[in-house]
């Protein structure tokens, strides 16, 4: 299989007035054609960032270093216009909050069209009517219609699908879903997955979901790699990290997932949620060992000197962890 | 959007009542009198002056009279231009007021808007912190201290400009009243610009506008500037409302002959009708100006419904 992505010791930095945050460190990963990969990690691991770099989106005080192809094309420091040639077309972005990601002040068609005119060369009519088409698609009732309306005019649900269609429009080869449901209610969120399941089905798009919900992963995703403080941690086929995760931070990611006690017959409805205790480390200054050792329950003597490498398993699976080794 | 103008002009109409009477009896309490001289008149003709002029009603009654006038678009006429009515003198000065006043804001606004787009573009660099802190001068010296500089700076060291007059409307004699009027506004919209661009550049929108892949020309045209600019619309209802006010000082500072300078005239010479009239239709200016800017910032954003 030949990467669509392959990102190569990835550093993210950050400079601030309190000093540099080190967002992503030594980061590497990659994406097989029409494969579906997910990203987990708690809330500040550097998911977004990672992808964010990809695409050419960081914000100005932050610096990326290393290495992000594109089906072999270097992206980190691409000139403007050649990026602008791969970025929207063959590869497309669906971010978190479908309620500030759209332009408020612009109907949904101009919002649409502007994109396959500026990269299919078609003329208004033609980007307009495939417009509807893509909007039909991704199940918005009465698109003809709509496709003039404004984004408020727009339930939450519906402007994630209008996200959707809008990334889809150029048949992109990667699909980076940044938490695409996470401001969603619970119902809406299953629609929405139901959909990008649906649509994989019959695109055959690469599509990298990142999200802090394991659950999403395992109904979604081929594959997982699972961050923390900015380096991956472990990673390996949906399988082998639901079955037999072998880092204490997946194992404790795992153990949160909430779950029904009882198994039906009318069991209690007892979610059992168990969180990890601590908090992730502060990221501005350089963690010499583990990151994750303050907080792990087998932590030992040189976790806290020797930082982990990311060690090989089996099948693709691999862990940075001291007390994991290959077996 | 007919119903929602309607209403407005409506709601304007006890706004305009509530002006009328307080200016009214405001003037009326200023010490003096319309035909107070150096030497008195001789107590037969006064009280013949004042009965011609009505001026000899008890005072609520006159109030009645004149508020009778107003509602039929009746200023009645001035005390001190015996010849003319108030309204052939507002008329008068309407023409150099407003290319002064409209000038002023239209170049308030280009320049504003630019400077501001300008350096929001080039946030932090040498260019926006210079705009910046020009700007915070010209919000902080007010008109009638800026025209006295001006003057003295353009007209009097350099030479450049006249110190004051109208010229018949002269360009050379409209540059210095125009800029003392238009600087403070054009400073505090190059400010307001670029704040809320800048902030408007950060919207997760306009990630989603590169992450199309669009040209930075119309990231920033198409979908930067409009939501930009909403604040910028806003605040034309103040401007205008403080370049009206302006005028009368600059007006007066520039010897132009425009309505501002009518009203301080009026006012020192206690010439009740005149004051009342320009006060009248100043406030139906700023009324009618506050309505237009609202529509125009309903046709920006399409969230504002009027029904
Ligand atoms: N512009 C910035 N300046 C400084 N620090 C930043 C900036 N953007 C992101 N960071 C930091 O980088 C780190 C990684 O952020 P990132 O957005 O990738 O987290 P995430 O894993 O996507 O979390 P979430 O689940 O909350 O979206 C965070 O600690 C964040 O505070
Ligand atoms: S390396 Fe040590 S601290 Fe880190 S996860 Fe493994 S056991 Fe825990
Ligand atoms: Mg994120």
């Amino acid at each position: 299989m030949t990467a669509v992505l392959d990102i190569d010791d990835l550093n993210i930095r950050f400079s601030t007035p309190e000093g540099t945050v080190n967002a992503v460190n030594g980061l590497s990963l990659s994406v097989s054609a029409g494969e579906s990969v997910g990203i987990v990690g708690e809330s500040g691991s550097g998911k977004s960032q990672v992808f964010l770099s990809t695409m050419g989106l960081l914000a100005k005080n932050g610096r990326a270093k290393g290495s992000t192809r594109f089906h072999g094309e270097e992206l980190l420091g691409l000139k403007a216009d050649r990026l602008n040639a791969i970025r929207g077309v063959r590869m497309a972005m669906i971010f978190q909050d479908p309620m500030t990601s759209l332009n408020p002040y612009l109907r949904i068609s101009r919002q649409m069209t502007e994109v396959l005119m500026e990269h299919k060369g078609l003329s208004r009519a033609e980007a307009r009517s495939r417009s509807i088409r893509m909007l039909e698609r991704v199940g918005i009732p009465e698109a003809a219609k709509r496709v003039d309306m404004y984004p408020h005019e727009f339930s939450g649900g519906m402007r994630q699908r209008v996200m959707i269609a809008m990334a889809l429009l150029c048949e992109p080869d990667l699909i980076i879903a940044d938490e695409p449901t996470t401001a969603l209610d619970v119902t809406i969120q299953a629609q929405i997955l139901d959909l990008l399941s649906e649509l994989r089905g019959d695109t055959n798009s690469a599509v990298v979901l990142i999200t802090h919900d394991l659950g999403v992963v395992a109904g979604l995703c081929d594959r997982v790699v699972v961050m923390y403080a900015g380096r991956v941690v472990e990673t390996g086929l949906v399988r082998d990290i639901f079955y037999s995760p072998r880092h204490p931070y997946t194992v404790g990611l795992l153990e949160s997932i909430p779950r029904l006690e009882g198994d039906g017959e009318g069991g209690a409805e007892h979610p059992r949620l168990k969180a990890i205790d601590g908090q992730p480390p502060n990221l501005q200054s350089e963690i010499a060992g583990c990151a994750f050792a303050p907080r792990c329950p087998r932590v030992e003597e040189r976790c806290q000197q020797e930082r982990p490498d990311l060690i090989g398993l089996d099948n693709g699976h691999a862990c940075a962890c001291h007390k994991v080794g290959p077996t | 959007m007919f119903s929602y103008t309607f209403r407005r002009l409506l709601v304007a109409i006890p706004t305009m009542f509530v002006i009328v009477t307080v200016a009214f009896f405001m003037i009326r309490m200023a010490p003096g009198g319309p035909f107070d001289l150096e030497r008195a008149l001789p107590p037969e003709i006064e009280k013949n002056v004042l009965r011609a002029y009505n001026l000899d009603q008890p005072l609520w009654k006159q109030y009645v009279d004149y508020v009778g006038g107003v509602v039929q678009g009746d200023f009645g006429p001035s005390y001190k231009y015996r010849d003319f009515t108030v309204a052939e003198l507002i008329g008068s000065g309407f023409p150099a007021s407003f290319q002064l006043g409209f000038t002023a804001i239209v170049i308030a606004l280009v320049f504003g808007v630019g400077f501001g787009s300008f350096a929001a573009l080039r946030q932090n660099s040498g260019l926006d912190h210079a705009v910046m802190a020009v700007s915070m001068t010209g919000i902080a010296i007010p008109n009638f201290v800026m025209a006295p500089l001006l003057t003295l700076v353009f007209g009097v060291y350099l030479s450049l400009l006249p110190v004051a007059g109208w010229g018949d409307g002269a360009l050379i004699n409209k540059i210095l009243p125009i800029t003392a009027l238009a600087l403070p506004q054009l400073a505090y919209i190059a400010r307001l610009t670029r704040g809320s661009m800048v902030e408007t550049l950060n919207a997760n929108f306009v990630r989603t506008a590169r992450a199309k892949g669009l040209r930075e020309r119309i990231v920033i045209v198409r979908h930067t500037l409009k939501g930009a600019m909403l604040p910028v619309v806003s605040y034309l209802g103040p401007a205008t409302a403080q370049i009206l006010t302006g005028s009368v000082v600059i007006e007066t500072i520039f010897d132009i002959p425009g309505i501002g300078r009518y009203f301080v005239q009026g006012a020192l010479n206690r010439d009740y009708t005149l004051v009342l009239g320009v006060m009248i239709t100043l406030a139906t200016l700023i009324i009618v100006l506050n309505l237009i800017v609202d529509l125009v910032y309903g046709l920006l954003d399409p969230k504002v419904r009027y029904d």
